[in-house]
């Protein structure tokens, strides 16, 4: 059984909730740095390839998780991220700076998109950055004199200082430290005053407002926090892909990062890695079912997006706040352990809220 | 001289004609939205299974074209209803978003669905009006699309006397209004809701049957719920008239903007007014303004 037993006012917002926790996470990292030496060279660019959309979703969730605010086009910030990566460096950049400005011009990008959200929220939001998406995507096929068109862009080898990163474990340690970095600049982004005001933009404008935060300037920033993010993530993609189509970043992919998101549990960081864990490990999984299926269901084709939306379904009906709800779940159930009480966790019965007037 | 406005003609024809399509969209998407809040991402869907249960009615059992117009029409409304009953229904009360990732997962259940039973080739069927077309002063358009305009004029007529005439449509209006209210005053708001659903399936019906002979029987039919949000917030979101309007604009404007604009605008167009709408007038061409209570 665990207090929460703050005697200092900074503990109520330190880094780690206890040395526990913190020597759990460091136990975590040195396994994932030992985990290259006991798996196959396909198996580690795929787990390179789950890092990556670690960060994307990271990404997501700092804009709909923390701030609020709906994205269903999250895909066009990878595709910006990774054409302009792949341009600069054919361009002659090096590989830190390169990725560096291809963040930026996606923060650039989503700071463009972030303008409108100041006027418009919620649905019309979701909208806005749909249709920006397929903007994004039809730009790319048609630009054909910097995106290569629909015949594609080539990416290359990634190298810094000399050295080669092309290779699985040297990729794979690239992609982890990035994942490392990205995760602890939002940690303490977070528990800065700008995360602070972030989450009070979430939970009420008007509060927010009243409070002295400047909301619309929030809005913009998240936005283009969120895009620097995951254009940082699709600088990584293009190396993991290697050759760039715009058929890459469709819809499907934005889809994809919502469903990491919500699944993973709106609003906390472990849920965007949680969810983006599984989401990416679930073809994997019902390629590796599918000899026990019978064979008139294995054989289909759209056998996978099928269980892609009954998990979201499901996660939606049972459990909205998603994998990291149920971790707290479990955890609370083993720290409290012989008095743990069933209804500590029980959603409250709501009522229809109509929010056509707002 | 002539020509430019043959041209033109021509192209406000066919404008009409793809808006309407657009329009009937608009309108079960809009239909669903004023009374149950939930914006539709399944409605796509919903056409993907007519158009295909249609396919499978006329081709396979060799039904006549009515008849199978008749039993998808049925089915899918049926379909709708018992989508409400059985899962939407459960997140009343959630926040809009949850909506929104509802029908998502339900439309990719529904896509992946409809592709494990008839498989990822796109197909075709014959209808009464397919490969005929009629002239008129040197203008020529596809009986099939005439077809499409008349029933999408009729279905909007036929709704707009239900909801004024008929006791159901009258408690629709007001359980979309306030359900608290309406439900005080004897409506029974949770199956009405269910019965907007099943409307909303009727024209998704309608619409998708009608399409598919033009688009080819295909999953990516679900596009057409894009261009339908565009033309919904155009015309004002929520409104009714709204959603007419702004299907036929849309469709009016794409047409024009692939003759009159760049290689590959026609494609974007429509997203590009969705944006611009949202920015300069967001609550559209004829919805209602929005006051922000606090």
């Amino acid at each position: 059984m665990r207090f929460d037993y703050h005697t200092q006012y900074r503990e109520g917002f330190a880094l780690w909730r206890s040395p526990f926790d913190r020597n759990l996470y460091a136990l975590l990292l040195l396994g994932l740095c030992t985990l290259p030496w006991f798996m196959t060279p396909f198996m580690l660019g795929e787990t390179a390839y789950v890092f990556i959309l670690c960060v994307a979703s990271l990404g997501l969730m700092s804009l709909t998780g923390l701030t609020g605010q709906v994205s269903l086009g999250h895909a066009a910030f990878i595709a910006i991220g990774a054409y302009g990566h792949a341009w600069f460096l054919s361009k002659g950049v090096p590989l830190p700076l390169s990725m560096v400005m291809a963040a930026m011009l996606s923060a650039a990008a989503g700071l463009l998109v972030g303008i409108p959200a100041i006027r418009v929220s919620g649905l019309y939001l979701a909208m806005v950055t749909l249709a920006f998406a397929i903007i994004v995507e039809q730009i790319i096929g048609h630009w054909s004199s910097v995106t290569g068109g629909f015949t594609g862009l080539a990416v290359n080898d990634p190298v810094f200082l000399g050295l080669s990163l092309s290779g699985p474990k040297a990729f794979y340690f690239f992609c982890l430290f990035t994942l490392v970095l990205v995760l602890v600049a939002l940690l303490n982004i977070l528990r800065s005053g700008m995360g602070r005001a972030l989450i009070g933009v979430r939970e009420s404008e008007a509060a927010a407002y009243a409070l002295g935060i400047p909301v619309e300037r929030m809005k913009a920033g998240a936005f283009a926090l969120s895009a620097g993010i995951t254009g940082l993530a699709g600088s990584m993609l293009a190396h993991h892909l290697k050759y760039l189509t715009p058929d890459g970043f469709t819809l499907l992919l934005s889809l994809e990062l919502v469903l990491m998101v919500v699944i993973g549990g709106l609003g906390s960081l472990r849920g965007a890695v949680l969810g983006a864990v599984l989401i990416s490990s679930l073809p994997t999984a019902i390629s590796r079912i599918k000899p026990f299926l019978p064979d008139s269901v294995a054989k289909q084709f759209g056998l996978e997006t099928f269980i892609f939306g009954l998990v979201l379904a499901l996660f939606v009906l049972f459990e909205p706040m998603g994998l990291n709800g149920r971790w707290l779940k479990i955890r609370s159930f083993l720290e409290s352990f012989p008095i743990y009480r069933k209804d500590t966790f029980k959603r409250n019965k709501r009522y229809m809220k109509s929010e056509r007037y707002r | 001289m002539n020509d430019f406005w043959l041209t033109i003609a021509q192209l406000t024809i066919n404008g009409i004609a793809v808006g309407a399509i657009y329009a009937l969209v608009a309108l079960g998407i809009v239909l669903i939205y004023k009374a149950t809040e939930v914006l539709n991402f399944a409605h796509g869907d919903l056409l993907v299974v007519s158009a295909f249960s249609a396919w499978g009615l006329i081709t396979v059992w060799g039904l006549p074209f009515w008849l199978a117009l008749m039993i998808t029409v049925l089915g899918v409304a049926l379909f709708a209803f018992a989508l409400d009953a059985l899962v939407i229904r459960r997140i009343a009360g959630q926040p809009q978003f949850a909506g929104v990732m509802l029908t998502i997962a339900l439309a990719f259940m529904i896509r992946g669905a409809v592709s494990m039973l008839f498989g990822p080739e796109s197909r075709n069927y014959p209808t009464p009006w397919s490969q005929q077309s009629t002239q008129l002063a040197g203008l020529s358009i596809a009986n099939l699309q005439l077809v499409i305009l008349g029933v999408s004029m009729m279905v909007t007529l036929v709704l707009f006397f239900f909801f004024r005439f008929t006791r159901l449509g009258v408690a629709m209006q007001a359980a979309s209004q306030n359900q608290l209210a309406a439900y005080l005053n004897g409506v029974r708001v949770k199956r009405v809701n269910s019965m907007v659903w099943a409307l909303g399936g009727v024209t998704a019906a309608f619409a998708g049957v009608l399409l598919a002979p033009i688009t080819l029987v295909d999953i990516s039919l679900w596009f057409v719920t894009l261009k339908a949000l565009s033309a919904l917030v155009l015309g004002g979101f929520g409104s009714i008239p709204g959603a007419i309007v702004g299907g036929l604009l849309i469709g009016l404007i794409e047409q024009y903007a692939g003759v009159y604009m760049p290689d590959g605008t026609k494609d974007i167009v429509a997203y590009l007014v969705l944006i611009a709408v949202l920015i300069v007038r967001p609550h559209g061409l004829l919805g209602e303004a929005h006051g922000r209570r606090v």
